[in-house]
């Protein structure tokens, strides 16, 4: 086994089977790591980092193949890091996302990753944010993260991106009512997918009459709403605008530095709470199992045991 | 902590026939597994650069369309020159027991004809995986 310190020139040259080691031994939080990821954290910082959340079916693969096509033509490098769900029972998990993102194998400007939740608290995991490092430390310029479909899971990635866009899809109108207080608050960007479609227009609409009525997240970003149709191309060329509109806001009115404090305070969390839940594992936690199940000690008490408090 | 066995199931070619290679899909994943489905007529070229970003531990094949002495040969070339022959290459569908046997000496690490049961399908992914050890 190369030790994971040993991977950090590969991955700083952007050697794809590095990257893709370093990735998977993030992913699972191996001890051995932790000091090669730390180095490698000096290096991180370059890219823009865009968050894609909407409801399942909404079209969120296939609009990143489509934007990862075009920033190609503008000489962007891209990472994918594509999100599906883990199954509650077995831990197993079967992602798809890459079906849709076919074209772009071969592409060595690309690199694309599925990655399974692995019922982590959030639905985005740690090590989605690990990858995002190894990624950007490896020069992928303009990194994706792709969320599993809807759910709280999804208000979580606006705590890992610079830029996060929400899908709606035509044809979901009570659905946009009813994932209003979450989901629909937390987009830079407004995308309506499949605009070859005739209720396009109609979503589109609602959308931008619903935001009139909403309190932006920042008086100075009033959310766009983009229309685009991945199977046209229509939309693409004026959404990826429209995210380098966003980046250029943030960079010029300093709102960047208030993501980048609320990114790194989410990690720094999320950190911890995998920290005391494997502390946990390790302890054999099975005696305060016992004694909290028979009503000897209350979580409480037993949580701060387990602490040390 | 350790991390499931990652799998990639693809269908390479023109072969169109994707209800078996579902199947096992969902069984590996009912053994816990992260299995990565890349989808209908891919090159062996789209597999082995898939497989490398996905850092699997395992190339799963399925062919139907009788073209596996072709495109068997050509994934395990592909990975040795790409530096990633330690990637386990097995695969299923129909294939005539000569040709299987033929596969096999070439470095495909395991065959799954028609009726094979799941377990043994599972079974042998954990045991090559396990035999290969940490890299």
């Amino acid at each position: 086994m190369i030790p994971s310190l040993d991977l950090i020139p590969g991955v700083l040259a952007g050697r794809q089977r590095d990257v893709a080691r370093l990735i998977t031994r993030a992913e699972a939080g191996d001890d051995e790591c932790r000091p090669a990821m730390t180095a490698l954290y000096q290096h991180t910082g370059k890219a823009h980092i865009i968050g894609i959340t909407g409801v399942p079916g909404s079209g969120k693969s296939t609009l990143v193949k489509a934007l990862a096509t075009a920033a190609r033509q503008m000489g962007r490098r891209i990472g994918i890091v594509a999100i599906d769900p883990s199954s509650p029972f077995s831990g197993g998990a079967i992602m798809g996302d890459r079906i849709r993102m076919n074209d772009l194998s071969g592409d060595p400007g690309v690199f694309i990753r599925s990655m399974a939740t692995r019922g982590s608290l959030g639905g985005l995991c740690r090590a989605a944010l690990d990858a995002v490092d190894v990624l950007d430390a490896a020069g992928y310029d303009l990194i994706i993260i792709e969320t599993v479909g809807v759910g709280q899971d999804e208000v979580e990635v606006v705590r890992a991106s610079h830029t996060t866009l929400v899908v709606s899809a035509p044809g979901l109108g009570d659905d946009i009512q009813a994932i209003k207080a979450g989901i629909l608050e937390i987009a830079d960007i407004h995308v309506v997918s499949k605009c070859d479609k005739p209720d396009a227009q109609r979503t589109i609409g609602d959308l931008k009459t619903m935001l009139m009525l909403d309190m932006p997240r920042d008086p100075n970003w009033m959310p766009p709403v983009v229309g685009t149709s991945a199977e046209s191309g229509k939309g693409i060329d004026e959404l990826l605008k429209t995210i380098q509109t966003h980046h250029n806001y943030l960079h010029q009115s300093g709102r960047i530095q208030d993501r980048l404090r609320m990114i790194a305070e989410s990690r720094i969390l999320k950190t911890a709470e995998e920290l005391v839940r494997r502390r946990f594992v390790r302890h054999q936690a099975g005696h305060f199992i016992a004694q909290v199940a028979q009503r000897q000690l209350s979580p409480y008490q037993a949580a701060q045991q387990l602490l040390g408090e | 902590m350790s991390s499931p066995i990652r799998v990639l199931i693809a269908k390479v070619g023109l072969d169109g026939h994707d209800r078996g290679v579902k199947v096992v899909a969902r069984i590996l994943r009912d053994a816990g597994m992260d299995v990565i489905y890349t989808g209908l007529h891919r090159s062996s070229e789209d597999v082995v650069n898939a497989a490398i970003q996905e850092d699997v531990d395992v190339i799963g094949v399925s062919m139907l369309s009788g073209a596996h002495m072709t495109h068997f040969p050509r994934i395990l070339n592909l990975l040795k020159e790409k530096d990633a022959a330690d990637i386990i290459v097995i695969g299923g569908g129909v294939i005539p027991d000569a040709d299987a046997a033929t596969l096999k000496n070439m470095g495909v690490a395991d065959l799954f004809l028609q009726d094979t049961p799941p377990d043994t399908i599972v079974n042998s992914v954990r045991t090559l995986v396990e035999a290969r050890g940490k890299r």
